[in-house]
């Protein structure tokens, strides 16, 4: 055991440096300077537990445990598996590419036209700041496994989110925030008052313990003895129990129908904050279900009728949203319908695992799935970040614009940009030989035999992400040169050095997966045992 | 293990080096892009040769498959779940390795004539390196995962060499086009894949026994019935057909084939004729042990093959008449490769791999050979593409006049000299002995006379009679030297020899390559079947003697329209419009209107179902969510009603009241002594009457 809190450093660090940057009020250059200089600390530490992680077991590492309020359950548990352990790594690799993004303030002539005031730019130390506090909120929530601390993490991180959003947001920032903002708190209180439940009927509020419990079979046998006052049943006590937990993380992800404050935050936000929203923020929610609604409610998704629903939803998610990305006219929220699809592929996968069945050829299936799940889940957020960060590059050159139909012949005056964003979008629509293809795979390889009518339906969303992200190619690149871009510049040597990273990530997960395959591997395996069904 | 086979993905890895490095060379760098492609072809065509030596050299029926498995990740516990790759060398693949580097080098050597002008030459020969790269990659895979990797990575290769005159609308929407319908195959073949995957725990098509392939496997899914009556590996074998419809151009997922003409030629010669458009046939061919496993008690052949059989008549059939008539060089010869691709199914359906795979092979050549003669004829003409407008190329480009003679004689299935003749005779042979149908063989018995009726309309309309591409302004008679001059720049004129030599060698391989697999010598169909094939037979000559009629039916029908009354002008109505009955040649013209069909129905059901999500998200849960937002704003409207109407007056009142107390309670305040001393006697007289009246214990 690691005798070192690294995990409460790896959190604090950027909380402290997030406060001495938003102190640096006159000195952006600073500010900035030194914002992405702690991001890039936290980046080297991560790759540190990376390699100090021992990838041969599926165990909790790096536990820091005490005692805290022990009348009521609570402790400060801190530690990570294969899956927090990736997810935090994820974290540590998208905040520095998006501060790169938003490193030049971004000029939004358009916007500022449009609504005076509004022409406010990224580079000032407060965003800086916010950053880094978001960034400390999710380290946290993918370290902590104690309800409580977790749940104010899961809430901190909100918090700098929203007003990223309200104050640095295109013209319709305002609504898009409190949106988000509402949507995203209404989904945390019923999280709150689930577990509220739980604690009054289980006493605990540690992750492994109720995972145990659930595990055990033991929920709804508590949940009835101490809530059974409301005249419920103690399997509908169960179901309503799992229904506020899973709308929690539901809207995080989001799950449709309750995914309707995603595009126009996504659209609305700058773009650096859309990569964190989309590349990190997105992955709170699936971090959620697997970590906590899997093992607690094993049991109750076991059942058909429940499970078919949710796998419903999800189908509906992925196909919905790809077909309402093809309806988009704007770049930004084409990629914000194409990341709900993405996750969904996440979501099915999720759900597909809850199926009850004890035979062994189907714990491969699951653990296939569950892998599918963690690749897709790294492999979204460095695509999808990397595709706002393009989007930003456009939006950057083009003076605020970013429709569909305003360019046209890109490739003729950018060709640079056009190779380096054609990968990006190749990447997202699932091309073989980069990222994502694997994490679909898995995923798909493992949800066809528990459940092939899903999986049957959900390939419409890959033939329907491929419309869509060759339009966006035909549209923006090919064709003939649109008149008002023949002097639209290609990238400086800066600009493709940096997209140059995450680019020759995605050659590189494409190609040889195990380099986070054989990490998660044994957590995946794990937590299908743990699950036990 | 022989070196060559453990080394087999050199042969990919060097396309792909040289791809890699011509991506990172500036456009100016053009000589070197264009040497590192040749070099890199020319060590995958010799190793190719050598892996093919090797083959020859250990074949024998049923011997053991020589492959080389590694392990690419792990996704759960044990040996279930260990996801491996690997390559195999056995006849097929051996086959495919150098009929693709072959004529892939002769067409990288062609692209350095035809592309010379083009400023995106650098680019090219990237991309056409990541194409050969992916191409022999996807013959020797030893696995159906990695056969799907390098499956898409040709299709995305396809796509940015059809769109790679990008500027111009067509070429991009039909790159896009290209992509998406055989994607539409690809999702069915996906799901084909993670089904084997699960019934039999591996995509190794060969790994000594345990292969899904072999024995084993395919005894336990002919075993398995699916809920809807098919038998497990039938319904598989029909997912993973649905793969090869698409990427075989068969109907109904044909219509990108023709649209991708918008390509340069070279890319269609390599890429839409010879090696990609085959993939399908060669996926089939691949998993034939799994498409021919005899299920239950179905006579003869199996569903999967029946399927394949007739999809590919169907598509032989409607293909060439469809060729017919059309206008575009390059057209006409799209269609004629959806109609053989046709062929190679009903081969595959009908005879076995080797069947089908002697015409692919052949097809290749002298298909490859029609592309790169059109090209040639398309530079000549100053990229003229249509046929109307040529007419007497004979005469200026001997040379590719020749060659593109040898190979319409091949594909028309001229007798005895050449390949295409052996190999369609072998297809209409094995068809006419099916049993389960003799449709097949007469839809591609009558395929044969239409082919070689386009065909022969072709070649009068580009090279005989009079040359009709002169602007309408150059209608004089040349009698002055200076109208000889004029008339000069508008000639065609012959192609530079880097053009030509691959034309010359690619007709000498069409006349030499029938020599491999006919009836009296069928050492291909030994090769590459799994018992030695039955060679001669009576009924050989009597099928040959009626194709050969069929032939000459067709190109004596091409002669009596185009070859004896020659089309003066251009603008002329073709001869086949009035001869064929009730607006039918205006039908095939159209192309029987399937892509208007599919425009009306499937990209306007995706449009609509687009707006119908998108509406959808806006008004209907946006709406929800804006009436529970506006539910809430009521509410609290209500409470600050509640709060100002009702309790806040009370609350006010309540606090009037007590301040009024106050104030009367703060005048006994008033600092008067004996006003203080009343109120104590007072007091006091109160306490003591109480005490008195028994308030005390």
């Amino acid at each position: 055991m690691n005798r070192c809190p690294v995990l409460t450093l790896l959190t604090l660090l950027p909380l402290v440096m997030g406060i001495l940057v938003a102190g640096l009020r006159g000195q952006a250059r600073l500010a900035r300077q030194l914002a992405l200089g702690s991001s890039l600390l936290s980046l080297g530490l991560m790759l540190g537990l990376w390699t100090a992680f021992d990838a041969a077991s599926g165990e909790l590492q790096f536990v820091e445990r005490h005692e805290w309020i022990a009348a009521l359950g609570v402790n400060y548990f801190l530690g990570v598996d294969g899956l927090g352990l990736l997810l935090a790594l994820l974290t540590a690799v998208v905040t520095p590419m998006a501060m790169l993004a938003s490193w030049r303030g971004g000029s939004r002539l358009s916007d500022a036209a449009a609504s005076p005031g509004a022409g406010r730019s990224t580079n000032s130390p407060l965003y800086f700041a916010l950053i880094l506090f978001l960034q400390s909120g999710l380290f946290g929530t993918f370290t902590a496994l104690n309800f409580f601390h977790w749940f104010l993490f899961w809430e901190l991180s909100l918090i700098p989110a929203f007003f990223l959003i309200r104050l640095w947001g295109g013209p319709g920032r305002v609504a898009a925030a409190n949106q988000f903002f509402l949507y995203t708190m209404a989904g945390s209180v019923a999280l709150l008052l689930a577990f509220l439940a739980l604690y009054l009927a289980t006493g605990r509020f540690d992750f492994p313990a109720l995972a145990e419990l659930g595990h055990r079979g033991a929920l709804a046998a508590a949940l009835s003895e101490r809530l059974g006052g409301f005249g419920l049943a103690a399997h509908q006590l169960v179901l309503v129990i799992l229904g506020g937990v899973l709308f929690g993380f539901a809207v995080k992800v989001p799950l449709m129908p309750f995914h309707t404050w995603l595009p126009a935050t996504y659209a609305e936000a700058p773009c650096g904050v859309t990569m964190l929203l989309t590349g990190l923020m997105s992955k709170m929610g699936l971090y959620g279900l697997i970590r906590i609604f899997l093992p607690l409610f094993s049991v109750p998704l076991g059942a058909p009728p429940v499970q078919n629903v949710l796998l419903v939803l999800a189908v509906i998610t992925i196909v919905f949203s790809a077909a309402a990305a093809f309806a988009q006219r704007d770049l930004k929220r084409i990629f914000a319908y194409s990341s709900i699809n993405h996750l969904g592929y996440c979501l099915l996968a999720i759900f597909a695992i809850g199926r009850s069945t004890t035979a062994p050829e189907f714990a491969v299936e699951k653990a296939a799935a569950l892998n599918g799940v963690f690749l897709q889940m790294f492999n979204h957020g460095l695509t999808a970040a990397t595709l706002f960060w393009c989007v930003a590059l456009i939006e950057q050159r083009a003076g605020g614009l970013r429709g569909l139909n305003d360019f046209g012949g890109l490739r003729k005056v950018a060709p640079i940009f056009c190779g380096l964003m054609g990968i990006a979008l190749f990447s997202s629509l699932g091309l073989p030989g980069l990222n994502s293809f694997v994490g679909e795979f898995l995923i798909f390889k493992g949800v066809f035999p528990l459940s092939p009518w899903a999986a049957a339906c959900a390939v419409i969303g890959l033939l329907v992400t491929a419309i869509f992200i060759l339009t966006i190619f035909q549209r923006v690149f090919h064709g003939p040169v649109n008149e008002k871009w023949t002097k639209f510049p290609d990238l400086t040597p800066g600009e493709i050095g940096l997209l140059l990273i995450p680019i020759a990530l995605m050659f590189v997960l494409g190609l040889y997966p195990r380099l986070v395959l054989d990490v998660v591997n044994a957590t995946a395996v794990q937590m299908v045992g743990q699950f036990g069904f | 293990m022989a070196w060559i086979v453990k080394n087999l993905w050199l042969i990919p890895a060097l396309p792909f080096l040289a791809a890699g490095l011509s991506a990172l060379l500036p456009q100016r760098r053009r000589q070197t892009a264009a040497t590192l492609a040749i070099g890199s072809m020319i060590g995958a065509c010799g190793l190719s040769v050598w892996a093919l030596a090797h083959a020859i050299k250990h074949s024998a029926p049923n011997a053991p498959k020589e492959f080389y498995n590694f392990v690419w990740l792990q996704f759960a516990a044990g040996d279930a779940g260990l996801l491996q790759l690997g390559w195999v060398l056995d006849p097929l693949a051996a086959v495919m390795l150098v009929m693709v580097s072959f004529v892939g080098l002769l067409i990288f050597l062609y692209s350095v004539g035809y592309m010379a002008t083009d400023e995106n030459y650098t680019r090219f020969f990237c991309f056409m390196s990541l194409f050969a790269g992916a191409m022999l990659g996807l013959v020797l895979a030893n696995s159906l995962l990695l056969l799907f990797i390098c499956w898409e990575l040709v299709g995305l290769t396809s796509y940015l060499l059809i769109g790679f005159w990008y500027p111009k609308p067509a070429a991009a929407a039909a790159g896009k086009k290209a992509f998406i319908t055989t994607r539409l195959g690809d999702v069915a073949l996906l799901l084909g894949m993670v089904w084997l995957y699960h019934e039999t725990g591996t995509l190794l098509f060969y790994d000594g026994g345990a292969g899904c392939l072999e024995q084993s496997a395919l005894a336990a899914m002919v075993a398995k019935t699916t809920n809807i009556g098919l038998a497990v590996s039938t319904g598989i074998g029909l997912l993973i057909f649905a793969g090869a419809v698409g990427k075989s151009g068969q109907a109904p997922l044909h219509v990108w084939l023709p649209d991708a003409m918008e390509g340069p030629t070279p890319v269609s010669a390599l890429i839409h004729a010879a090696t990609m458009v085959a993939a399908g046939v060669f996926l089939v061919a691949r998993v034939y042990p799994l498409m021919s496993a005899p299920v239950g008690d179905s006579a003869g052949a199996a569903t999967a093959l029946q399927v394949v059989t007739w999809v590919g008549a169907i598509t032989a059939f409607f293909a060439a008449t469809i060729a017919m008539a059309q206008n575009d060089i390059k057209r006409i010869l799209a269609y004629s490769t959806i109609s053989q691709l046709g062929y190679m199914m009903v081969g595959l359906g009908v005879g076995g791999v080797a069947v089908g795979m002697f015409h692919l092979v052949t097809h290749a050549f002298f298909k490859a050979l029609l592309f790169l003669g059109a090209g040639s004829v398309i530079h000549g003409c100053h990229e003229e593409q249509d046929i109307r407008k040529m007419g007497g190329i004979r005469k200026f480009m001997p040379v590719t006049f020749l060659a593109y003679a040898v190979g319409m004689m091949a594909l028309a299935g001229v007798p005895f000299f050449f390949s295409g003749f052996w190999s369609k005779d072998a297809i209409l042979h094995a068809a006419h002995g099916w049993p389960v149908s003799a449709g097949p063989f007469h839809l591609a018995f009558a395929g044969v006379g239409l082919t070689a009726f386009y065909m022969t309309r072709q070649m009068a309309l580009v090279f005989w009679g009079r040359y009709r591409g002169y602007p309408a302004s150059e209608t004089r008679v040349a009698r002055t030297p200076e109208l000889v001059r004029v008339r000069a720049e508008h000639e065609p004129h012959e192609s530079p020899a880097v053009m030509t030599l691959p034309l010359v060698v690619l007709a000498l391989c069409v006349v030499a390559l029938g020599g491999v697999g006919t009836p009296w010598a069928p050492w291909f169909q030994s090769f590459l079947g799994a018992e030695p094939a039955a060679g001669f037979t009576r009924d050989v000559v009597q099928l040959m003697v009626a194709s050969t009629l069929a032939v000459f039916v067709g190109v004596g029908f091409g002669l009596a329209f185009y070859g004896y009354v020659q089309r003066q002008t251009a603008a002329e109505p073709d001869l086949l419009s009035k001869a064929l009955p009730l607006g039918m040649y205006d039908w095939l013209a159209q192309k029987y209107g399937i892509d208007e069909l599919y425009e009306l129905t499937v990209i306007r059901f995706n449009a609509w179902a687009a707006r119908a999500c998108a509406a959808l998200d806006q008004w209907v849960w946006n709406g929800v969510v804006t009436c529970i937002s506006r539910g809430a704003l009521l509410l609290s409207w209500v409470a600050r009603a509640v709060d100002e109407c009702a309790l806040n007056p009370g609350f006010d009142r309540s606090c009037d009241g007590l301040r009024g107390g106050g104030r009367w309670l703060s005048r006994l305040q008033d600092g008067l002594v004996q006003h203080y001393l009343r109120i104590m006697g007072l007091g006091l007289l109160a306490w003591v009457l109480f005490w008195i009246w028994g308030g005390a214990p």
